[in-house]
């Protein structure tokens, strides 16, 4: 955990809204699936950092992979950013998904929209290790969709889009019921709402949510991004350092 | 002597930095970056007589040049705090202020009691300008008559020196000061968060869940100086000054504007190590200014010269 210029090495467009930033630097080898850095936005006026979550890691090029989406005016201008720029970068932060392979011996990982990028890395660790990877990614329209075919290098992919104008239409629960899918280990990050209905629909499903807040400090600090635990009377769970990873059933998603 | 050293009731400081109450939780997070020894003081979290929940999320959204905060003092109350976090704190070589607050006077009392009479304590801030609770709070910085009766309450329970967080919410600071001053305060802290708010200009809807919420960073310390600068010119009693502190510049205008020491706030969020730095940045300014110590540029206030 640390604070480090990283540099620009690639910056593009990967679907409406959606950029790929791959930055170079020496934390990369602190870094682990779904973990996120904290992302210093090139403007004074801009206090906060941005909570990026790592999409994919290279230890032999020591890059990063980081996936956001211009939302508002701080993600606006890191979207400036050219090859080469310094990017002041605090993490590697939180924690990340366990690596070990789940007892089904099948992964499904199921993201939706910006919630998708953590999946990745993820999915890429888990097919080293012999497990075998299933994908149902849900966007809002076809043009939102990213990383297909990347996800479609680790195994079966589904993509649903709400308006029906690529894949299933509808959401991902959709593709899961539609194609039967095995949903014994799960692997989740997008809205709450969906993994609200997935865990809904799916009880005994064993696995992992990451979840997305507000963030202050991003080490758990200043206890700006806090979540109710599902226990009750035991308090909240701080996303940025007891998550962003949640075993199912620990916090109320 | 350090040219940094800062000597304030209960505060043996090594240099005038010190992250400020509820920016830095009870300095554990903190701890896996730096070691906290290097820090002129800690002030902890905001601590009640119970366990706290706090506000409903989203707690924090940013401002230009600023935040904002509703929080809501969620801590884990005088108990834990006494038997877990102070005593760990305590391990490093640094001062401790602990900040207090409550919803009645009678709570306040409690907490002041139970606190002060831990060997770990320092010092106290009471916050009696807390925006973000309905309760108490900053309802006892408004009014001077309830500021200086609640000062002495705790005054009078506390075995250590007690500072007194204000509010820049009132119309006038000064009054509240010297309020304060006559409850018996050792020393005050200027100031709190400035009330704020922020809507979403698509729904109308606040983004805080709070409403409004406390707002901190850069953006306010126009605000801060001023009421340190009128605050001096009416007492002698020592000036935590905060507010968008984020350079040594800024720690050099708290003390020019009459502050004794400092306390940094939203700017770890920035950047997690701004207090090691300004530490290990302040005293090339001050040979840039000439100055042998920090006090050396510290404003006394026109009227007490």
């Amino acid at each position: 955990m640390q604070t480090e210029n990283m540099h620009v090495v690639s910056h593009k467009a990967i679907a409406k809204d959606t950029y790929e930033l791959v930055l170079i630097g020496a934390m990369v080898s602190q870094m682990a699936p779904g973990q996120f850095v904290h992302v210093k936005v090139p403007s004074e006026a801009m206090l906060l950092r941005r909570p990026l979550s790592i999409a994919a890691i290279s230890q032999d090029e020591t890059t990063c992979t980081l996936i956001y989406r211009v939302d508002g005016a701080g993600t606006k201008a890191l979207a400036t950013l050219n090859e080469g720029a310094a990017v002041n970068v605090f993490g590697p932060l939180g924690s990340g998904f366990p690596l070990e392979a789940p007892s089904s011996g099948e992964a499904l990982l199921i993201g939706g929209g910006i919630g998708v990028p953590p999946l990745y890395e993820l999915g890429r660790r888990l097919r080293a290790d012999g497990v075998k990877v299933t994908t149902v990614l849900g966007f809002a329209t076809a043009e939102a969709v990213f990383y297909e075919s990347e996800f479609a290098e680790l195994g079966q992919v589904y993509v649903t889009t709400e308006d029906g104008s690529h894949g299933t239409k509808g959401f991902v629960t959709h593709a899961i019921e539609m194609h039967a899918l095995n949903v014994e280990d799960i692997y989740m990050c997008g809205p709450r709402r969906m993994m609200q209905v997935v865990e809904g629909l799916y009880p005994k499903a064993r696995g992992y949510a990451s979840l997305e807040e507000r963030m202050g400090c991003g080490i758990g600090a200043c206890l700006a991004c806090v979540c109710d635990r599902q226990e009750k009377g035991a308090g909240y769970a701080k996303v940025c350092s007891d998550g962003p990873v949640f075993p199912l059933g620990e916090v109320v998603l | 002597m350090s040219r940094l050293h800062v000597e304030l009731p209960g505060l043996s400081m090594k240099n005038p930095i010190m992250p400020a109450s509820g920016c830095f939780g009870y300095g554990r997070e903190y701890a896996r970056l730096y070691d906290l020894s290097c820090l002129g003081a800690v002030a902890v979290k905001g601590t009640t007589e119970a366990q706290k929940d706090g506000n409903p999320t989203p707690r924090v959204a940013e401002t230009s040049s600023g935040m904002l905060n509703a929080i809501g003092l969620q801590n884990p109350g005088v108990e834990a705090v006494a038997a877990e976090e102070l005593p760990w704190l305590a391990a490093y070589d640094t001062p401790i202020l602990v900040n207090i607050s409550g919803s009645t006077m009678e709570e306040y009392e409690t907490v002041a009691r139970t606190l002060s009479n831990r060997s770990e304590t320092s010092a106290i801030e009471l916050n009696i300008s807390c925006p973000n609770v309905k309760k108490g709070g900053m309802a006892f910085g408004q009014d001077p008559a309830l500021a200086e009766e609640l000062t002495a309450r705790v005054k009078a329970v506390s075995r250590q020196p007690v500072y007194v967080k204000l509010s820049p919410n009132v119309a006038d600071p000064a009054a509240l000061a010297l309020a304060v001053e006559r409850g018996g305060a050792d020393g005050l802290s200027l100031i709190n968060t400035l009330v704020g708010m922020r809507l979403d200009w698509k729904t109308g809807a606040p983004i805080l869940a709070n409403g409004a919420g406390g707002m901190s960073g850069p953006a306010v310390k126009p605000v801060a100086i001023r009421i340190t600068h009128n605050v001096r010119q009416v007492t002698n009693l020592p000036i935590i000054g905060m507010g968008g502190i984020s350079s040594p510049e800024d720690v050099i205008e708290f003390i020019r504007a009459g502050a004794d020491t400092v306390a940094v706030g939203t700017a770890n969020f920035s950047d997690p190590f701004v207090c090691p730095t300004l530490i290990e940045q302040l005293p090339a300014y001050l040979d840039e200014l000439g100055a042998s110590h920090i006090h050396d540029l510290q404003g006394k206030g026109a009227a007490l010269l």
